[in-house]
């Protein structure tokens, strides 16, 4: 992966320059005991306020710990032991209900927890480095900066912790926590006959995972076409997307057409359109009463009665989609493409021409190795899309006809929808769950391939 | 040679005029019927027998179950402030990621490459349910407020297109800057900004129309609750089986509306998109 890798050690230059691991090596006492008494080293040193700060966070941590914070973690293993129960009362003659441990409310604390524990590690980690920067300072008799120098520096060299500190909390909460939480769910039991807060659910390990996979099983009879169609879908939809975009930007952008900005206009007037409203609309028109099939009858292609089963019949329900995909995806590529299309250098062209090329071969040698090289991290970015095109499928077909041989999926649902299906509908979130981490694999697998090996993001700097 | 030319553009010209004639008939379709006279929903003709504006008239005189102006309103609220939240988040996050060279930044771009990997609902669920356990699915207000939050919350990951921007501007500019003693944030927010008109203009309209075309966490988050919907949601309920015979022509109505201000907007992000990738500022 490259992300953890290790790195050599480096030799420390400044102050602030050691590593944690470096900081703990060569810290004295102090500077050491500042990793479990957070400011230790910045108090000792002059630093009140910094050191102050830090010392109040972990107190207060603790505090949470002790009050709250451990209980939770207690659950978060067993993930409640107390089963929600019925006691009658006599009095009123009704059954009443006594509270229960609601294991989704346990695991979500739990998570919590962690976390928590997790931000406040990272900031002992801090606390030992700062403290490793003041000693550093002290011993090569440098000045230690004082509280206004530190504010100071936020709008200097410590810019991008002000910078970055709300928009990461903003990612942690609505997006690392919830992953988190959802990844752990595939592990536990929490299906339709685990409901919190009246039934418990537990830890099951990879139960979920082999049940997926187990042969004979109606959810692998699910897992296996739904996968196949969703790649087969992705692939159609991504290439003939691409090829048809990029003809028709192509023809547009040819010498011999006139009113290149009429043309131009005609099809980007369906993609100002909102999404869902194409969607919907298409979803009307291809209606079994809707205005295709009157056409066809109206032109005698049809009977009176007859009706072309465009969302009802599998395959025909497919091929729809993917003619309404093509409908919705070609303008988009021709935008994009026409920008990057004016983008060619003219020099390339003017240096072909001298040299006497040909216009097929100026296309061959010099349009397409540009437009591959600038739109293949933009090929793979639409084909993840696809894969996970939710509202196309849903908005259209709601991934129908369904089918009695699957798991509460349709014949045109993908994984994504058909993971909606399990935890909205069906309420078998253990399995959307597992779907979730098996479309996670997929496209991590086919991103890492492919993605870093491209340009733009080996040699960012490229265009500076 | 010059026959064969001719030829050859007709032949172009005549493929476009069909193609431009297939991609704008179902547009042409969804104004027409919002204008037919007749109620009901599938008719066994494609022309309407009348024309009226009633549909439009009916659609800003709602009922309570099917309230189409204060759903626009709610969609408005909801979109400004989650506007606001999220474009300070991607601007801040992708300044940082082009112009600071800090530790943790390689690892960023790679979590941030990562996560962009989980389908969305995957998040969704949890984030619903963490919402939930806060308490902020009560009541209809707050289920806004949880709305707004779901949208601009995790709008720093969305940094890329920002980045390629930040990128493009010559870096001397920010050391001319630095040598006449500006601090990294005066540099920001007085030179690297006011630079950056196209690309804040982008980020702008793309977080503003994101509540507009959102169906999918809309419904989750907002469930039962009618009067609170956002305009996606809402047009959908109107094609519900219990609705769709009196609001058929409605709903088309109300498309036409919410597609104008979009599709404007949309033609507005295109010109600052176009300006944003060709890096409208030179060294």
């Amino acid at each position: 992966m490259g992300i953890f890798k290790k790195k050599p050690e480096s030799v420390i230059t400044g102050p602030s320059d050691a590593t944690v691991s470096q900081a703990f090596k060569n810290g004295n006492p102090v500077t050491k005991l500042s990793f479990v008494i957070f400011g230790l080293g910045n108090i000792l040193n002059k630093q009140v306020a910094r050191g102050v700060i830090l010392l109040a966070i972990e107190v207060m941590y603790l505090v949470y710990l002790f009050t709250n914070g451990i209980g939770f973690m207690g659950d978060f293993f067993t993930l409640g032991t107390h089963e929600q129960g019925q006691v009658f009362n006599e009095a009123l003659g009704i059954y009443e209900y006594s509270a229960g441990d609601n294991s989704m409310l346990c695991l979500l604390y739990g998570v919590i927890t962690i976390f928590l524990t997790l931000g406040v590690i990272f900031i002992g980690c801090m606390s030992g480095k700062s403290a490793y920067a003041t000693q550093y300072r002290k011993e090569k008799k440098m000045r230690i900066p004082s509280f206004m120098d530190d504010l100071r520096s936020l709008k200097e060299e410590n810019l991008h912790s002000v910078m970055l500190a709300f928009p990461i909390i903003g990612i942690v909460v609505f997006t690392i926590v919830p992953l988190a939480f959802m990844i752990l769910i595939a592990f536990t039991s929490y299906d339709h006959e685990h409901q919190p807060p009246g039934n418990l659910f537990d830890w099951v390990g990879l139960d979920n995972f082999v049940s997926m996979f187990s042969q004979g099983s109606k959810l692998a009879a699910t897992f296996w076409p739904v996968l196949t169609w969703t790649l087969i879908w992705a692939v159609l939809a991504t290439s003939t997307c691409y090829i048809l975009g990029l003809l028709l930007a192509l023809l547009i952008n040819r010498k011999g057409t006139r009113c290149k900005g009429f043309w131009r206009f005609m099809f980007v007037l369906s993609v100002a359109v909102p999404q869902f409203v194409t969607l919907l609309s298409m979803k009307t028109i291809f209606n079994a009463n809707g205005p295709v099939n009157i056409l066809l009858r109206d032109l005698g292609i049809l009977g009176a009665t007859e009706a072309i089963p465009f969302f009802t019949n599998p395959l025909y329900a497919k091929i729809t989609i993917i003619c309404i995909n093509i409908w919705i995806g070609v303008p988009f590529t021709m935008l994009s493409t026409t920008g990057i299309l004016q983008n060619i250098p003219a020099e390339l062209y003017e240096a072909a021409k001298i040299d006497g090329a040909s216009a097929p071969t100026i296309f061959r040698k010099i349009t397409l190795p540009y437009m591959v090289f600038i739109m293949t991290p933009n090929l793979i970015t639409s084909f993840t899309g696809n894969i996970n095109n939710f509202n196309v499928i849903y908005l259209l077909s709601g991934g129908g006809p369904d089918s009695l041989d699957y798991y509460y999926a349709g014949k045109t649902d993908l994984l994504v929808t058909w993971l909606y299906r399990l935890t909205i509908t069906q309420k078998d979130y253990n399995l959307g769950a597992v779907i979730g981490i098996l479309v996670f694999i997929i496209l991590a697998t086919l991103s890492l391939l492919t993605y870093r090996h491209t340009g733009s993001y080996k040699d960012e700097g490229a265009f500076q | 040679m010059r026959a064969k030319r001719f030829i050859t553009n007709t032949a172009c010209h005549i493929l476009l005029a069909v193609l431009s004639f297939i991609w704008v008939l179902p547009i042409f379709y969804v104004v027409l019927t919002s204008f037919r006279a007749e109620g009901g929903s599938y008719k066994s003709y494609i022309w309407p027998k009348g024309y009226t504006l009633d549909n439009y008239i009916n659609l800003f005189h709602g009922n309570s179950s099917i309230d189409f102006n204060r759903w626009f309103m709610n969609t408005l609220v909801i979109a400004i402030f989650s506007t606001i939240i999220s474009a300070f988040f991607v601007l801040c996050v992708s300044y940082v990621m082009s112009r600071l060279r800090f530790k943790m930044r390689k690892t960023f771009l790679n979590i941030a490459l990562i996560l962009g990997m989980f389908p969305g609902f995957m998040s969704m669920i949890a984030v619903y349910y963490i919402l939930k356990g806060l308490g902020f699915l009560e009541t209809g207000v707050l289920k806004q407020v949880a709305l707004v939050l779901v949208y601009s919350g995790g709008a720093g990951l969305g940094f890329y297109m920002a980045k390629g921007f930040f990128d493009t501007i010559p870096k001397t500019i920010d050391e001319a800057a630095y040598i006449d003693g500006a601090t990294k944030w005066d540099t920001f927010i007085h030179v690297t900004l006011p630079m950056s008109k196209p690309i804040i203009t982008y980020t702008l309209i793309t977080s503003f129309m994101g509540p507009w075309v959102d169906y999918i966490f809309a419904k989750v988050i907002m469930g039962n609750d009618t009067p609170y919907y956002t305009i996606a949601i809402g047009l959908w309920t109107m094609l519900e089986k219990e609705y769709i015979e009196y609001y058929y022509t409605q709903f088309y109505a109300g498309c036409v509306v919410i597609s104008i201000p979009i599709s404007i907007l949309f033609v507005l992000t295109q010109k600052c998109y176009v300006e944003g990738i060709s890096g409208a500022v030179k060294g």
